[in-house]
């Protein structure tokens, strides 16, 4: 019952490392981006290919996977996404949907088809005993590591002049602009580090999410439900639903197997017409 | 005289600031009534909440004694209640013609037949071209709306709520920034409206409104603050000091 | 109306003026003709192509039914595969289990079922921004893809097999070649293209028009907005609806796939190469789509849905209006070939 819980928190926690960055572009940016998932995909691919073909380090290989896929996130910004920004969401939905169609054949073709395992060193594997609860040790690195992030997260957008700046540029890019804030820049800086954490979270997570080509494909309603039922006005939010769906989809999966993931898009859309602005936000105006 | 259109302590609060506070309008059959007040005073606010747009945080709405608060807003356009809008609503793909057209068959309970072809009921026809000529928009009304220079537009927007043939006409600001030609159409067809049809006018020309009202209010701060004969509110000091002194100043 | 007196020739002229013009919409263009003599001259032309001409023309039903909601409506979907796969799984029942044989009346029945549950799921989608419709919609395809695979009625993930369909009217028995599936899918698609074309050429269709460009004139005109919302999302699911029961009535096999995301992206992908908003796009955009598909699959099997992204991504880049901009020469050439051609045949008659 507890290890259930334990597990249900590492896989919550591992959806708000790689959906936080998908909630502040959203929120933040007023972009959809469908392709978020291709980013933590990414993370995974080069942990993959870094630690079983290259033998780096598996904990070398984390901070690599969280800069090369922010520099991935960084070249796709400046030459992609920058031109969608002011499209409608119908056109920036047709555009993402392309470049995770994109992805997914090409990881496809480079890597083929089947299912990735990384190498995990042989301090991760196993369980340690804690008061009688079995708690997985590559499942306590997760939360350690998702959990030091998200406080360091909280802070970088609430307390740093960097976070100011991103919510000037985006209440108001015009102004923000005449204040010698450089607009563009702010949106790049943002964008590298939402999917260098997806990819992060795609490195950490390819062992307990699955990884296959399908994989922007499989998660993209878990990133999008994660952001929804959260709302995207406080990164508080998000990091509550995902331990919610996270424990939920556990639980659910090991106690009601019959009904499958029914419950959670259920609950998706219950939320998405009851409060739009999403369930913990306080922006709950009208 | 009988009342048609009355508020009771109508309010609407967004968040924290308070847009119509208290007003109790009470409005004449066939009057001619004139809305003024500084910008931001409210007036547009009082307009959609009269007519749906918004729903009040408190208060009521009568229409002819019946109450229309809670009404949604294409029902008050069927009971004759008809508006135009400060900045142009219009339908930029469509043109005059169509605008007109839907608003006529709307009217006339046709505009939600799906089997019949537009433009194949005579009297919808006749009545929308009859408006369109009348606001000297028929060598236009092929055109698609968005590519009609302003001053025609304008006139759109003042047709289509006339299509509507309302018994209470809200006209929020209809000769804000129109060339001249075109402000001496709207307020020729203002003025030709029958006798009956009620209007409440929002203008900041003076003497406009002056010359068109039987009956002023002035808003200020979504306050009710005075209300009276034209020649009333015209001698009253406090609307001196207060509306005058904002239009001095801008 | 005194004035209408004094005038009253000018304004006679005005009328019919006006009705000319408003009647001309809704004329046969010589390239519309053009195209459906081309459709039916495809029965004879490629008789052993009948299999893939089948798909196509069930893809375009499905992309016209996207394009009612998108083109005319301005209601974003990504989940309109809901309406197809119900469609699809409704037929496979009505045959698997005997309940209505004759292929035409189950296809009606089919359709019907999907009318009723696009009515009900389109309440959903009356509040709320874009964003908020592509979720819902979304969530409500994956809700019912989840049902459609835990039930066990619907054979869950294997499919709904074991379907063998009657005769069409008692007489035209479906052959391995597919040739009679052809002409019942492209009969269906003609006769529901025309209803399309009714409808929005109607004061209904014309009243979805202005409530796209401005909801809120729209209202203020007397139009009951989310009623013609109610309305026209219930009509696109039932034409989803009977393009997915065709699919599974020519194919005799209805599976999960019915309802992925992925279709549900394709037909947006197929309206958004065709165009929306004049009906024609679904068509040719499913046309396009199936040929591209082919010849891709041809070039790099299993890879051709990168292709299939680069398009997306460079029709956004590009813009939708920059590319329909460069067909606009061509269609004001046919409004003008059409009213030659129709003022011709009045001039003579
Ligand atoms: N939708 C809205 N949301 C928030 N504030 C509003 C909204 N509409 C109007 N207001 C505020 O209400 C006040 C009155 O506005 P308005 O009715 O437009 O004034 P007027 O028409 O007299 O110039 C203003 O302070 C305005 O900022
Ligand atoms: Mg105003």
């Amino acid at each position: 019952m507890l290890t259930i819980l334990f597990d249900g928190i590492a896989y919550g926690m591992l959806l708000f490392v790689v959906a936080c960055g998908l909630a502040v572009t959203l929120g933040l940016m007023n972009l959809v981006n469908l392709a978020h998932g291709a980013f933590a995909m990414a993370g995974g691919y080069i942990t993959v290919v870094l630690v079983n073909r290259l033998g780096v380090p598996f904990l070398a290989s984390l901070p690599l996977a969280f800069l090369l896929t922010a520099a991935i996130g960084v070249v796709l910004e400046r030459t992609l996404y920058v031109h969608v920004y002011a499209k409608s969401h119908l056109e920036q939905v047709l555009f993402t949907i392309g470049l995770v169609f994109m992805s997914v054949a090409a990881v496809d073709y480079i890597m083929g088809s089947q299912q990735q395992f990384v190498r995990l060193p042989g301090y991760l594997q196993g369980q340690i005993n804690v008061m009688g609860v079995g708690i997985g040790r590559y499942r306590l690195l997760i939360i350690a590591i998702c959990g030091l992030l998200t406080i360091a997260l909280q802070f970088a957008l609430a307390g740093t002049r960097f976070g100011s700046r991103l919510r000037a540029a985006v209440d108001d890019e015009r102004v923000a602009r005449g204040l010698g804030i450089n607009v563009n820049v702010v949106f790049a800086v943002t964008f590298a580090v939402g999917s260098g954490l997806a990819g992060l979270g795609g490195a950490l997570g390819a062992e307990i999410l699955g990884l296959d080509p399908t994989f922007p494909l499989k998660f993209m309603i878990y990133f999008l439900i994660v952001v929804t039922v959260g709302g995207t006005s406080s990164i508080t939010g998000p990091f509550v639903a995902s331990l919610l769906l996270g424990i939920a989809d556990v639980a659910g999966k090991y106690y009601v197997p019959s009904l499958g993931a029914f419950v959670i898009y259920t609950v998706m859309i219950v939320v998405l017409i009851w409060r739009p602005q999403g369930l913990f936000s306080r922006a709950a105006s009208r | 005289m009988a009342l048609v259109l009355q508020t009771v302590d109508l309010q609407k609060r967004f968040g924290g600031i308070v847009a119509t506070n208290d007003v109790s309008l009470s409005i004449e059959k066939g009057a001619r009534h004139a809305l003024i007040g500084p910008n931001g005073a409210g007036k547009t606010t009082v307009i959609n909440l009269l007519t749906g747009v918004l729903r009040p945080t408190g208060g009521r709405i009568l229409l002819e004694g019946e109450d229309i608060t809670d009404l949604e807003a294409h029902k008050r356009v069927h009971l004759g209640i008809a508006r135009t809008f400060q900045i142009n609503q219009l339908f930029p793909d469509l043109t005059p013609l169509e605008t007109i057209g839907l608003a006529v068959s709307e009217r006339l309970g046709m505009g939600g037949q799906w089997w019949r072809l537009v433009g194949s009921k005579s009297a919808v026809v006749e009545q929308a071209v009859e408006v369109l000529d009348r606001f000297h928009l028929a060598d236009v009304m092929h055109e698609r709306t968005a590519t009609l220079p302003y001053g025609k537009q304008r006139l759109v927007e003042i047709a289509l709520a006339i299509a509507c043939r309302p018994n209470v006409l809200l006209l929020d600001e209809p000769a804000a920034g129109v060339p001249e030609a075109e402000r001496h159409d709207i307020l020729a067809a203002v003025a030709a409206l029958p006798k009956d049809v009620t209007v409440l006018l929002i203008e900041h020309d003076m003497d406009l409104v002056f010359s068109f009202a039987d009956r002023i209010s002035v808003l200020v701060n979504g306050e009710l603050f005075v209300e009276g004969a034209p020649e009333d509110v015209a001698r009253d000091p406090r609307v001196k000091a207060v509306y005058l002194g904002e239009e001095a100043d801008a | 109306m005194m004035a209408a007196e004094e005038s009253g020739d000018a304004s006679r002229t005005l009328v019919a003026q006006a009705n000319a013009a408003l009647a001309a919409r809704a004329r046969w263009s010589p390239l519309e003709i053009a195209f459906w003599l081309a459709a039916a001259a495809s029965i004879f032309l490629f008789p052993t192509k009948h299999l893939i001409l089948t798909e196509i023309a069930i893809l375009g039903l499905f992309a016209l039914s996207l394009d009612l909601l998108l083109g005319y409506a301005g209601i974003v979907s990504l989940g309109h595969a809901a309406f197809f796969g119900f469609g699809a799984y409704a037929a496979g029942l009505l045959a698997k289990y005997h309940v209505v044989n004759e292929p035409v009346l189950a296809l009606l029945a089919s359709g019907i079922a999907t009318m009723l549950l696009g009515f009900v799921t389109s309440f959903l989608v009356l509040r709320g921004s874009d964003l908020t419709r592509l979720m819902v919609t979304l969530g409500v395809a994956l809700v019912l893809r989840e049902i459609a695979n835990r039930l066990e009625i619907t054979g869950g993930a294997d499919g709904l097999q074991g379907i063998v369909m009657d005769p069409i009217l008692g007489r035209f028995s479906f052959d391995i070649y597919g040739h009679v599936a052809y002409v019942y899918s492209l009969i269906m698609l003609f006769a529901l293209f025309l209803v399309a074309r009714r409808i929005v050429n109607s004061p209904f269709g014309l009243s979805l028009r202005s409530l796209k460009g401005n909801p809120l004139r729209a209202a203020a005109i007397g139009i009951h907005v989310n009623g013609r919302l109610v309305a026209i999302y219930t009509i696109a699911a039932g034409y989803a609806g009977i393009a997915g029961a065709l699919l599974t009535q020519t194919t005799q096999f209805a599976s999960l796939s019915v309802l992925d995301f992925e279709r549900s992206a394709d037909v947006l992908l197929i309206l958004i190469i065709g165009g929306t908003g004049y009906l024609y796009g679904g068509l040719i955009g499913a046309v396009l789509f199936k040929l591209m598909q082919d010849w891709l699959a041809n070039l790099t099997p299993q890879y051709w849905q990168f292709w299939i992204g680069l398009i997306l991504v460079i029709i956004v880049l590009v813009g939708r209006d920059r590319i329909t901009r460069t067909t606009d020469p061509i269609r004001a050439l046919v409004q003008r070939a059409t009213d030659r051609v129709w003022s011709g045949v009045r001039g003579s008659g």
